[in-house]
């Protein structure tokens, strides 16, 4: 029998939930703020919300951001389903602690050091600094986030499916396909969804890797905000979270309803 | 390719002929398969060899590198077109200059163990926090068990960007905590560009990931372990200590490197919510890059702070099976 938790342990977690919490609750709070000053209440308006609607550069910022986070997520999701089959089924192939090794660290890596490294990698290639190199940046980055949420889901699956559909006469592409592949989209699903967010959240990638005419939302909100504070961004990133949010959850919802079952 | 040793080629000894053949027909499926997903590793494999490994190789060489008023601002630089002459001579331009010049700096210096302890302060306050709120997420029922996971987890997701920028409004001098400290009549705190405030910044963004290694080892204890602990005669406080607290060394260890690590590197939190005289390498290295585009000194640093991390980043693949909640 489980024991509740004590009344300090509430408190703890209650405080931390605040803790993590409050900050984006008055953000949010203040993007419906009318007044031009971030602190001040001055009644509830849309002001912000019709002001971002005429703002070109934002506007701008937000579609290279969707459009650099759509296609390094399906990059970074196809790869990382190879990956993931590669080191859950793949046994000791040669090489196989130097590939784990490049997939993993990122994990834990700096941001800065990565986007140097990539950086220096473009200039010595000679590619033009742009929207793809931001894309492949990205891709690299959140493939090993992607690799993680498969393997852990691959793992599990039980393989006999897989061979029964082998036994019926399915090719083990077709196989793969037709069983495993259904069986685990919950997991490529939240690995899609999880590389998405990354890339559309990341300022220090883009920073290095984006050349003129790419600059992403994320860059965009920190040219801004090192100017100081002002209500307009209030509104994009409460949008932002609105959406982030909104996709987490029902990523959850879905992982959760098929591990049930 | 060579037989599968974990599939015996033939079952049993009444082997016939149709029987034989299915045998080896299916061992030979598996090893196929084995090859087919020996070719699954290829596309990610070049993947990240092209643009993880290529270009830490790059960094390194940069690092013995000059500065230059040239573009790309670097010398020297390999040119192939003298054939092996070029080489020699791209070689023989490498050296440990821009080393030197780092460790004669003092303001490197100051960078280097100022960033090891935002970094190593942090993560104690993270691990003051974060243990008990795991511990007591892990003691509540399934359910709200979920929901609470889900609420630590849904920050790690939103924009790192806009959860400082939330801090700023808050921290600002004439900001939310300062209003409402003056309400309740307590006198006012500067926290923004601040040494403290950048503290606060680290702990608030890396919570959790401190908090969901922890809970995915306390998730998993043994409740049993403690009440046969305190059918010993223990206490529940030292029943805490004694069985607890050891068995979740694992999640620990997870918690402190997955934080730790990023956060020696970090630049947003100190940019935003740091000082101008707050000193950190992800800052130094951004700055050397951008404002100073002093390319091998950025290169150099950042593989002074790789150095730093080798051990733990080694210690994070060892122990990966308990990093994943």
């Amino acid at each position: 029998m489980r024991r509740g938790p004590s009344p300090f342990l509430v408190a703890m977690v209650a405080a931390g939930l605040v803790f993590l919490y409050a900050p984006i609750a008055l953000l949010i709070l203040y993007s419906f703020n009318a007044s031009q000053l971030v602190t001040v209440w001055g009644g509830t308006s849309l002001r912000w919300y019709a002001a971002l609607a005429h703002d070109e550069q934002m506007l701008d910022a937000v579609s290279v951001s969707l459009r650099v986070g759509l296609i390094s997520a399906s990059l970074a999701t196809g790869l990382g389903l190879l990956a993931a089959v590669a080191l859950v089924r793949g046994g000791r192939f040669r090489g196989r602690t130097a590939f784990s090794g490049m997939v993993y660290a990122p994990l834990v890596m700096p941001e800065v050091i990565l986007g140097l490294a990539l950086l220096l990698l473009f200039v010595s290639l000679k590619l033009p600094r742009g929207f793809w190199t931001v894309t492949a940046g990205h891709a690299t980055v959140t493939l090993c986030y992607a690799t993680v949420v498969i393997q852990a889901r691959l793992a599990g699956f039980d393989r006999s499916l897989e061979e029964a559909a082998q036994d019926l006469g399915l090719s083990p592409a077709r196989a793969f396909l037709a069983v495993t592949l259904p069986n685990i989209a919950p997991a490529v699903a939240a690995a899609w969804m999880l590389a998405f967010t990354l890339s559309l959240d990341d300022l220090v990638i883009a920073s290095f890797t984006s050349g003129p005419g790419a600059t992403t939302l994320p860059m965009r909100l920190y040219s801004q905000v090192r100017l100081g504070v002002n209500p307009e961004i209030n509104a994009v990133s409460t949008l932002l979270i609105g959406v982030v949010a909104a996709g987490v959850v029902a990523a959850f919802l879905i992982q959760q309803g098929k591990t049930k079952t | 390719m060579t037989h599968d040793p974990l599939i015996p080629a033939k079952a049993g000894t009444q082997a016939e002929p149709a029987a034989k053949r299915k045998g080896r027909l299916g061992s030979r499926l598996r090893g196929n398969e084995r090859g087919k997903n020996n070719l699954a590793v290829l596309a990610p494999y070049l993947w990240l060899a092209l643009f993880f490994a290529l270009p830490f190789a790059l960094v390194a060489k940069l690092s013995f590198s000059h500065s230059a008023l040239a573009i790309p601002p670097y010398a020297p630089r390999l040119d192939l077109s003298h054939g092996l002459t070029g080489l020699a001579d791209f070689l023989r331009g490498l050296d440990l200059a821009t080393y030197r010049r780092l460790a004669s700096d003092r303001l490197y210096l100051l960078a280097y163990l100022s960033s090891l302890g935002f970094a190593g302060l942090s993560t104690a306050i993270l691990l003051v926090i974060g243990y008990p709120m795991a511990y007591g997420i892990a003691r509540c029922r399934p359910r709200l068990r979920q929901a609470l996971v889900l609420a630590v987890i849904l920050p790690f997701w939103t924009s790192f960007l806009i959860r400082i920028y939330a801090w700023i409004a808050v921290l600002k001098p004439a900001g939310l905590l300062n209003q409402a400290l003056h309400l309740i009549g307590l006198p006012s705190v500067t926290l923004l560009d601040t040494n403290a405030g950048v503290v606060l910044g680290l702990v608030y963004a890396y919570l959790p990931f401190m908090v969901l290694p922890l809970y995915a080892v306390l998730e998993r204890q043994d409740e049993s372990l403690i009440e046969a602990a305190q059918d010993l005669g223990l206490t529940p406080r030292r029943a805490f200590w004694r069985v607890t607290v050891p068995l979740s060394a694992p999640g620990v260890a997870a918690g402190v490197l997955l934080s730790f690590i990023p956060m020696v590197g970090e630049f947003v939190v100190p940019d935003l919510m740091g000082g101008s005289r707050t000193l950190m390498l992800g800052r130094t290295i951004w700055t050397e890059f951008f404002a100073d585009r002093d390319w091998p000194a950025a290169s150099a640093v950042a593989m002074v702070l790789l150095a730093t991390l080798v051990v733990p980043l080694v210690l994070v693949q060892r122990r990966r099976a308990a990093l994943l909640p």
